[in-house]
């Protein structure tokens, strides 16, 4: 990409997301102005494609709602969007779920990624003989 | 009748408003737009002052073109552009012109450039005229259809829309809200799209409207 364009870009680009893929079930605030009042709104559901570089970073998620299905697509960047955590980790093996649109019910279940919860565990609590250990491994393969 | 500015296209991106609103901008690079001469009434009989756009190698530049610059002791420069102005006296040869006397953030701008060119195209294309069946037996594709009535008048109207280049024209888009200036870098950001492709040479002007201040 362009020098200049990605410096101005550079401060809009928000820099403590989570990892998120295709596949994982995320909830996302948003924030809403209702009559001079800002609040926040969660939407959860699952994303279904992933779109766009940069700046323009967009996430399609889907969720049933009342029997019908609901499809957001939200700017990850934008400042309107005030966090997104990821709920659940899910293995799949396209990376646009659009076979989603066609089932419902129990076909629309995604396997959970093996390992993801420990991982999760792991980030949340940090264990520091592991992260030593790592560090201690880098310098070397850098050489 | 307006001063303005010569700079380069970058590309596009996106920015956010005060609402979160998400903009789409043309990133435009400034040129150093130093002025390289003044038209007077007497000497031309018109006045306007000549501005140079972007510092280039000498090389770049042929003999006559380098020795008039080298003439006022100033640095090879290209393009250069004439603006029309009512007074030229204020002007002075080898100053630089300000970015942010001439636009204002909020302001509007018309912006000028060459557009890409596509070449010799066919009327399905340039003028979007609906084209035949591409199968079935069709003969009948991409081709002209009639272009007019027969004996009455006994021949073809002026301006009927025919093949022909498309593109490569020069185009301005007016109305371009000012998104951002950040005269400390010569950049320049407007809302929408501009002509040409990215590195294309544009011309900013202050549109001459109502909404302008």
């Amino acid at each position: 990409m362009n020098q200049i364009i990605q410096e101005i870009e550079s401060p809009l680009i928000k820099k403590n997301l989570p990892q998120m893929d295709v596949g994982d079930t995320v909830k996302v605030f948003v924030k809403i102005k209702e009559g001079g009042k800002e609040r926040t709104q969660g939407y959860e559901g699952v994303i279904i494609k992933r779109a766009g570089a940069g700046v323009n970073q967009t996430l399609t998620v889907r969720r049933v709602f009342q029997g019908i299905g609901i499809e957001r697509v939200f700017l990850v960047h934008s400042p309107r969007i005030e966090k997104i955590t990821v709920q659940r980790r899910g293995h799949v093996r396209r990376s646009k779920l659009y076979y989603l649109r066609e089932r419902t019910g129990k076909a629309t279940r995604i396997k959970e990624r093996i390992g993801a919860r420990r991982e999760a565990g792991a980030a949340a609590a940090p264990e520091p003989p592991v992260t030593a250990a790592a560090q201690q491994e880098t310098p070397p393969a850098e050489q | 009748m307006t001063l303005g500015l010569i700079g380069k296209k970058v590309g596009m991106t996106q920015v956010f408003d005060q609402e979160g609103l998400a903009v789409p901008v043309t990133v435009i690079q400034l040129g150093a737009n130093i002025v390289t001469g003044t038209m007077t009434r007497e000497n031309n009989g018109y006045t306007a002052v000549q501005v140079g756009g972007f510092k280039v190698k000498e090389r770049k530049l042929n003999k006559p073109e380098l020795g008039r610059l080298k003439k006022r002791e100033l640095p090879a420069m290209k393009p250069l552009h004439e603006f029309r102005v009512d007074d030229v006296s204020s002007f002075n040869v080898g100053e630089p012109l300000k970015a942010e006397t001439i636009v204002a953030e909020g302001a509007l701008v018309d912006v000028q450039g060459g557009s890409i060119g596509k070449g010799f195209q066919g009327t399905v294309k340039k003028n979007h005229m609906g084209r035949g069946p591409m199968s079935h037996g069709s003969k009948f594709h991409r081709s002209m259809g009639s272009i007019g009535p027969g004996t009455t008048p006994g021949r073809v109207f002026k301006g009927v829309m025919m093949p022909g280049q498309m593109g490569n024209e020069t185009v301005t888009v007016r109305h371009l809200k000012v998104v951002r200036l950040d005269a400390e870098k010569g950049l320049l950001l407007v809302k929408g799209s501009t002509p040409g492709a990215e590195g294309g040479l544009l011309v900013i002007k202050p549109s001459r409207t109502k909404w302008n201040p």
